[in-house]
């Protein structure tokens, strides 16, 4: 029983500790520290909600969640006696659907992000043209301010017309130096799983908040890359012209752009930089990501 | 000899222009390449209207061609998900920055004539 509630207890400070983290601004100050412990708690609630509830189940056996759930695929005998064991045996079911679930949901949303991946790059290869201006990036006829990477083996930078009128060319510069960033470090690949948790759990409002902070601080990451390659200034214009360019009808069924979009504080990061976070704290952070992310699976082999 | 994407790219560019339903023959007339061999803007018709970019008729002992959709079409496809309209929200782009409304709008616009004043 000590390890279902040790499991228990560690998944209920992992949701914590990501409900203080989406409050978090020193986040900003080492955005890519912060990645890797949104990565670890992510992970680290999974295997602890599924391993506490399987722990509890699976508790007569007295081998550890690994184990014992080995054993009892192999023998399938739970012995329901008492009224106490249907309680196990609901537990049992809901672990293995939280683990089931939390398996085919990525999965699922890898394979639906490949198809309209797929398709983009279809019809980018029909309408997008190349230009003299800027080689090695696709452009889109159409009057908007749109610049996005189409990840994939073989990575896009995609701008439309409207853009290349909108920028000054150092602008231009600034903003293609930050997709190339996701282009080189695949921020797609960190995006997909939360944003695959958040379709899961479309009512939790922790888990909406993970995937907006996450979606900003990689943003925040892919602009620290650029800045090192041109002027900052540049790149913050940029951001403003963007934010600024809503001159387009909203189309049906699109988002509102209520919620804070995060451009202003890209900007102050950009004009007003503060000191990065140090070595020091970064290090410490990068260690309990590390444990946190070891602590879960050990767990699940902890006897009684 | 051109890439066959490149090709698949003329061909949609020639049947948008002509906007009326084109034999592989008479596409092969209006390709800038006249060495193309006529199997192979046969081949690559067949292509496009595999993957449903064309919907072809019969018009005798030919097919005529056409666009399933316009070229604006495609562009609007391609943008609304570029500007994170779909209302999805799926990690399929990396996009650089959103634009915004209301009074978030205003802020920015202060923001920028600030920075460019200085």
């Amino acid at each position: 029983m000590i390890a279902a509630a040790v499991l228990a207890t560690l998944a209920l400070v992992c949701a914590v500790a990501a409900w203080r983290l989406t409050l978090a601004r020193w986040t900003w100050r080492a955005p890519r520290t912060a990645i890797l412990l949104w990565q670890s708690l992510g992970l680290t609630w999974g295997l602890a909600s599924i391993g506490a509830l399987l722990a509890f189940a699976l508790d007569p056996y007295r081998k550890g969640v690994l184990h014992g759930l080995a054993e009892f695929l192999l023998s399938v005998e739970f012995g329901v006696r008492t009224p106490y064991d249907y309680l196990r045996l609901a537990a049992l079911v809901a672990g293995l659907s939280l683990l089931a679930v939390l398996i085919a949901l990525p999965l699922a949303a890898g394979a639906q992000t490949l198809r309209a991946r797929r398709r983009h790059r279809l019809l980018l290869a029909l309408v997008a043209r190349d230009e003299p201006a800027v080689p090695g990036v696709r452009v889109v006829d159409f009057p908007g301010a749109a610049a996005y990477c189409l990840p994939g083996l073989k990575s896009q930078v995609v701008i439309s017309d409207g853009t290349l009128h909108l920028l000054s060319s150092a602008e231009l510069e600034a903003v293609l130096a930050h997709e190339a960033a996701h282009v080189r470090e695949r921020h797609d690949l960190v995006l997909l799983p939360f944003a695959a948790l958040r379709r899961a759990l479309p009512w939790s409002k922790l888990v909406s908040d993970a995937q907006a902070s996450v979606e900003l601080l990689i943003e925040m990451a892919a602009d620290d890359r650029a800045r090192q390659r041109c002027c900052p200034r540049r790149l913050a214009t940029a951001l403003l012209r963007f934010g600024t360019s809503a001159a387009l009808p909203t189309p049906q069924g699109a988002l509102g752009a209520s919620a804070s979009s995060g451009v202003m504080a890209r900007v102050d990061r950009l004009v007003r930089p503060e000191v990065a976070l140090p070595a020091a704290h970064r290090f410490l952070i990068l260690a309990g990501s590390v444990v946190l992310a070891t602590s879960a699976p050990l767990l699940w082999l902890l006897p009684g | 000899m051109k890439g066959l994407g490149e090709l698949e790219r003329s061909i949609m560019d020639i049947l948008w222009a002509e906007n009326v339903p084109l034999t592989a023959r008479e596409v092969g007339r209006l390709i800038e390449d006249r060495d193309l061999a006529p199997t192979t803007v046969m081949t690559v018709l067949d292509r496009l209207s595999r993957k449903g970019f064309l919907t072809r008729t019969r018009d005798g002992r030919a097919w005529r061609y056409q666009p399933a959709a316009s070229r604006d079409a495609y562009v609007a496809e391609l943008m609304l998900e570029a500007l994170d309209m779909t209302g999805d929200r799926d990690a399929a782009l990396t996009r650089f920055a959103r634009a915004v409304s209301g009074s978030e709008a205003e802020i920015l616009l202060k923001a920028l004539t600030e920075l460019e004043e200085e």
